[in-house]
């Protein structure tokens, strides 16, 4: 198949892929956009299969399908939903790990035989393979976080900006000679280089601003594709690159402003480390007096309420309660009760993580309330469930400019009526600081782990 | 400047608008699905990775590479749409409307 054939042809992938996002404006079409999506990835595979240029390597590409396949298959059937986001971290980074290789062998087949780079298409390939390289090292990191096999705790040391800096300037610098001079081993010294720089750049961050990094990385992966594009002369890759990087980029932006946060100060902050101060964690909620509760008190809460809405954080998925919280959810709305649950857009370890951990539960999409929706009907809330959120519930970022999340969007859970915080314990949470929210005279704590603390208000609803 | 280049950046530019204007539709209910989804659309490099693999390069070295890159693009696609179905399959609206 000739090139102009070919190129015809992608047209197809290339509008699945507009489609596929187009659907996921919605959830009702969001899974047929994905399957549009695989089908138009599908058609570009054999359209390249058939391309011309495209004459030996059957064996490889066989043996190569087979293996990425069964990594696949295995890797998406059996990730659990809480680890959804190490799961979308090592496909982002094997993502670009493949980009930052196509270049090398496109390099070495081509220019180190013909002896000739253009700028343009040498600007692409060390930009591709520099890109590529950086999103598959700091993925990997990023998932080694996530998994907890490296400390979640920022990892820094004196000048770590520094260090950082030198390795990246290294990096455009053997890559320029590489490209200059047309040196092979120059352009895998600055894969290699630019791999070291992704690890050292993800391991200062913090394992609570992981979501801004994996969509970063993933705007990264995508600009890589579209920089292959250019390398191989491919409209579907230039395409399909650019519409991942807008995507990730958009997402990264979205998350620093969630968090009231300049993308810069998230990933050269180590903001993270406040947690690490034992000072601060230690402090606890002095002087102010935390009023507890028992399950049986609660029960009577809920059940003469008229609306409750429920405040679901990170420590719910780690309690595994969802599928409890929805029982507890479903029991008072059979009892008449309007149930909802407000999400705060980084609850969760990546964005809209907390979406899918709840749909998991068979919660219904149409209960979940993103934070803009949900802010205006606080205080016509009776009761509050906060259950293993903390600083997006905390009032501080509100109204004390003194405080480290000052000017973040929170829940405004301290509006309603009454409020109710199922919680282990007094620690804080990732930002390190206390939460006023606890100490108000509305609020009451319902301490111990979060399914069993749920288990128990269930029972105590059935027999109020 | 070559002409080729110059359409290719226009391409660039206009699906990076397209993808900014699609994306933005996107509610935060969705987006983790959006960033998998995505992720397997980048799986996209396939088609490079078969490129590079199907034209002649001498070499066992090359044809490692190669082989690995075709490994990490097929996991990509394959990982990344089968985990989004996975999601997107979860996401239900309330069964009985009273």
């Amino acid at each position: 198949m000739s090139q102009n054939t070919a190129n015809l042809l992608y047209l197809i992938p290339m509008a699945a892929f507009i489609l596929a996002l187009h659907f996921l404006s919605s959830p009702r079409h969001a899974r047929l956009g994905n399957q549009i999506g695989a089908i138009g990835m599908l058609v570009a595979i054999i359209v390249t299969l058939l391309k011309e240029e495209v004459v030996t390597g059957w064996w490889i590409m066989l043996a190569g399908g087979i293996v990425g396949t069964v990594i696949g298959v295995v890797g998406a059937r059996t990730v659990k939903m809480t680890a959804m986001p190490q799961m979308v971290a090592l496909f982002n980074g094997v993502g670009g790990g493949a980009a930052a290789l196509i270049s090398v062998v496109e390099f070495h087949g081509v220019w180190a035989n013909v002896g000739e780079v253009g700028v343009e298409r040498g600007v692409a390939t060390v930009f591709s393979a520099l890109i590529g390289s950086i999103s598959f090292a700091g993925s990997m990191v990023a998932f080694g976080k996530l998994q907890e096999l490296i400390s979640g705790r920022p990892i820094t040391y004196p000048g770590t900006q520094f260090v950082n800096a030198a390795v990246f300037v290294g990096a455009i610098g053997v890559g320029t000679w590489a490209m200059v001079d047309v040196r092979f081993w120059a352009l895998v010294a600055m894969v290699g280089l630019a791999a070291l720089f992704g690890v050292l750049f993800v391991l200062p961050i913090g394992g609570a601003d992981m979501p801004v990094v994996i969509s970063l990385l993933n705007a990264f992966t995508g600009l890589a594709a579209a920089a292959t594009g250019f390398v191989l002369h491919s409209n579907i890759l230039i395409v399909s690159g650019a519409l991942v990087g807008a995507s990730g980029t958009l997402l990264t932006m979205l998350m620093g402003r969630a968090m009231n946060r300049s993308i810069a100060n998230v990933l050269f902050g180590a903001f993270g480390k406040v947690v690490a101060g034992p000072a601060m964690a230690a402090s606890g909620a002095d002087g102010a007096s935390v009023r507890s509760t028992t399950a049986d008190d609660v029960a009577v809460m809920l059940a003469y309420a008229q609306r409750v809405v429920v405040v679901p954080g990170y420590g719910l998925a780690v309690a595994q309660a969802q599928h409890e919280v929805r029982q507890l959810a479903e029991l008072l709305e059979a009892k008449g009760i309007d149930v909802k649950y407000a999400i705060h857009p980084v609850a969760g370890r990546m964005p809209g993580h907390m979406n899918v951990l709840l749909a998991e539960a068979n919660v219904p999409y149409d209960q979940l309330k993103e934070m803009d929706e949900i802010n205006p009907d606080f205080p016509r809330t009776d009761v509050a469930l906060v259950i293993g959120a903390n600083d997006v519930t905390n009032p501080a970022a509100r109204n004390n400019p003194g405080s480290p999340i000052y000017g973040m969007p929170i829940l405004n859970v301290d509006q309603a009526q009454q409020v109710i915080v199922l919680k282990r314990s007094m620690r804080p949470g990732f930002a390190g600081i206390d939460n006023e929210l606890y100490t108000e005279p509305k609020t009451a704590m319902l301490f111990g782990d979060a399914k069993e603390s749920v288990q128990n208000l269930i029972q105590a609803v059935k027999s109020v | 400047m070559s002409a080729q280049f110059v359409t290719e950046l226009t391409i660039l530019m206009l699906a990076i608008f397209l993808g900014f204007e699609v994306i933005s539709k996107v509610p935060t209910l969705l987006h983790t699905p959006l960033m998998s989804g995505t992720n397997a659309i980048h799986g996209i490099v396939i088609v490079g990775a078969i490129i590079v693999t199907g034209a002649h390069h001498p070499g066992l070295f090359m044809k490692i590479v190669c082989f690995v890159a075709i490994v990490l693009a097929t996991a990509n696609v394959v990982g990344g749409f089968v985990v989004t179905d996975r999601m997107l399959e979860m996401f239900k609206k309330r069964r009985d409307e009273p």
